[in-house]
């Protein structure tokens, strides 16, 4: 069906191949199912999982103390009642959509080179959206209530309202967590099938049995397979673009100066695969050398993330541009005081670092030098992922702290319960990813087997 | 007995086994490989997957279902007036209607997928071959059934064996 599928095509002679020269079929399902059943597993993976484990139990000292004592330990007030929370939720789910992004739009466009790390981009959307989700959820002061947001048959006869971007934004991020688990689970059915078949503790084995659900691998289940596969992935891409437009409905469906602006949907959408790529490098490049992977996730793959974060990088600056041109353009005093107090007023040290971190250090990434270095793309990554957070952080805080009336102004600073927060969902992240990679083939072997390169040569001398 | 199974080293020799077994006439094969394999389907004389059929309707109740959904609780079961505007502001449904139509063509795919296949079906006599833990791995295997009105435990045999296989095994039912 796919031509990147069919296992007779050799990968073409290039500079930084998709796949080292050296792996067939075997070899493949060697590498990715004995780092799980049989390889000791790292040191760098204890550290891992000890980080996350201890800011795991920050998150929940965290959580535990907020759900006691209340919204009132976190740094909002009126008018900035959305601070922080709404701001690490913007955050983490744009930081989702890369690996949706690369699973399902990447397998569309046929590039071979997803193959290599699609699987866990997925697991980091699976994770980065439970971090995502907690933030609301924390954020309603009565989180036990979570439910209300649904519409079911209440004894209190009251119903959501359908016409609020609030309520869009359940239904968004809820679909949105659904399918990428399905579209995840579906991935790895053959893969458990190749882990039961490989395992040699019995319970083990049963375990993967058990999710592998009897998969044998007929020509019958193959050719619905791939058609549900095919199918989810053309659903999948139109859905990462809805998510994260609702997101900035958000924002841009209130009136306050600095949301209200038609540019939001496109260029939240660029920013969120932005900053999901810079999270897949930052990511694949110690597990590449932890595990040492460098013969699957070759340089070519590092280079083309770098070359999407750089075209996701120029629209995102756009955005920008465009803002600060509207705001003079209007002639709306609101919109240009705005601007002026984005770059000048009490936040403009906020601003600033956003320009640096989005916009000027990732300009690196137009030298080919640059995109093969693999210090640097790590090095960008990150100044990617905080401009990220600090642009969410200068839409949401910035607009609400100085909006019509002076009166009304306020000044926002995020508590310590704000960054523990903050630092216990990026240990529920790694935690997360750290779990997956032990328990799970990190990289889908079904797929890399069909562009494994020695697969078609070895065929030919056995002819 | 099941079926009689053949085991090849590559997907290419799979491929002109399955073919030539088709041409035999033989119809009640089925074939187990690590991965797909292009123009098995054909080979084998399967026909097109009906998955999409199962997505369409899947999509079509979120769509319908999820725009009634908020139509009825805008306009009858808890209707507010905001300003007099319309009920029915059908544009600010649109969204929620679109999730719906993906979240259910999502599950359509995945269920219908696991209907199609029959799945889970833990045990199949096809695990019961020697070596067939590799059809998960780098092995390819073609498997004519005894159900097959051609079938006949020798003779089938003797085809599959000249076919350049690496091993020909009975499967026990």
């Amino acid at each position: 069906m796919t031509p990147e599928r069919s296992n007779v095509q050799v990968a073409p002679p290039d500079e930084f191949p998709v796949i080292g020269a050296e792996y067939d079929y075997g070899a493949v399902t060697e590498t990715f199912s004995s780092i799980v059943l049989t390889r000791p597993t790292p040191r760098e993976w204890y550290l891992g999982f000890g980080v996350g484990f201890v800011l795991v139990t920050v998150l929940l000292v965290a959580a535990t103390i907020l759900f006691t004592v209340g919204v009132g330990i976190w740094g909002i007030n009126i008018p900035v009642a959305w601070g922080f929370a709404i701001v690490n939720f913007v955050w983490w789910i744009g930081i989702g959509h890369a690996g949706t992004l690369i699973s399902a739009f990447l397998l569309l466009m046929r590039q071979k080179w997803r193959q290599s790390i699609n699987r866990f981009a997925e697991a980091m959307t699976l994770f980065a959206v439970m971090c995502a989700g907690m933030f609301p959820l924390m954020h309603l002061g009565r989180p036990w209530f979570f439910y209300w947001l649904f519409p079911y048959p209440s004894t209190m006869w009251v119903q959501p309202q359908f016409r609020s971007p609030l309520v869009w934004d359940v239904f968004a991020v809820s679909t949105y967590f659904t399918v990428s688990l399905l579209f995840w689970y579906l991935g790895l059915i053959p893969d458990l099938a190749t882990m039961r078949d490989r395992a040699q503790n019995r319970w083990v084995r049963r375990a993967y049995a058990l999710l592998a659900m009897g998969w044998r691998g007929s020509a019958d289940h193959w050719r619905h397979y791939e058609m549900a596969y095919l199918l989810l992935a053309g659903i999948a891409t139109p859905l990462v673009v809805s998510v994260h437009t609702v997101v900035s409905f958000d924002f841009a469906i209130g009136l306050v100066p600095g949301w209200h602006s038609t540019i939001f949907p496109p260029y939240f959408v660029a920013g969120a695969i932005y900053s999901g790529f810079a999270m897949v490098l930052v990511l694949t490049i110690p597990i590449r050398k932890i595990y040492h992977l460098e013969g699957f996730i070759t340089l070519r793959h590092l280079k083309h993330m770098g070359e999407i974060m750089l075209a996701t990088g120029l629209i995102v600056a756009y955005g920008y541009l465009m803002e600060a041109f509207i705001a003079w353009y209007s002639g709306n005093i609101f919109e240009r005081f705005m601007m002026w107090n984005r770059m000048f007023g009490p936040y403009g040290g906020y601003f600033g670092a956003l320009m640096l971190f989005n916009v000027l250090v990732p300009q690196a990434l137009w030298y080919k030098r640059v995109r093969t270095s693999v210090p640097a793309l790590f090095l960008i990554s990150l100044s990617i992922l905080v401009g990220m957070w600090l642009e969410r952080y200068v839409i949401i805080v910035v607009s609400l702290s100085r909006d019509f009336v002076p009166s009304a102004w306020g000044q926002y600073a995020g508590t310590i319960w704000d960054y523990l927060t903050l630092a216990g969902t990026i240990g529920f992240f790694l935690l997360g990813m750290v779990v997956f990679i032990r328990l799970l083939p990190m990289s889908s072997m079904f797929e890399l087997r069909a562009i494994a390169p020695r697969g078609a040569g070895a065929d030919a001398s056995a002819r | 007995m099941y079926g009689v199974m053949a085991e090849f080293a590559t997907p290419e020799r799979l491929l002109e086994a399955a073919r030539r077994a088709n041409a035999e006439g033989y119809r009640r094969m089925d074939a187990y490989t690590p991965m797909p394999v292009d123009g098995l389907t054909e080979a084998i004389g399967l026909g097109h997957s009906r998955v999409p059929l199962i997505v369409l309707l899947g999509g079509l109740t979120g769509c319908f279902g999820g725009f009634f959904l908020q139509w009825w609780i805008a306009v009858l079961d808890y209707p507010i007036n905001v300003g007099g505007r319309p009920l029915n502001s059908w544009p600010s449904f649109i969204p929620v209607t679109f999730e719906l139509t993906i979240l259910l063509s999502a599950f359509a795919a995945i269920l219908g997928l696991f209907a199609l296949c029959r799945l889970p079906w833990p045990h199949h006599p096809v695990f019961n071959v020697p070596g067939f833990e590799r059809a998960s791995q780098d092995r390819f295997f073609l498997c004519i059934e005894a159900q097959d009105p051609r079938f006949d435990p020798q003779a089938t045999r003797r085809f599959l064996e000249g076919l350049g296989p690496q091993g020909v095994m009975d499967v026990a039912e």
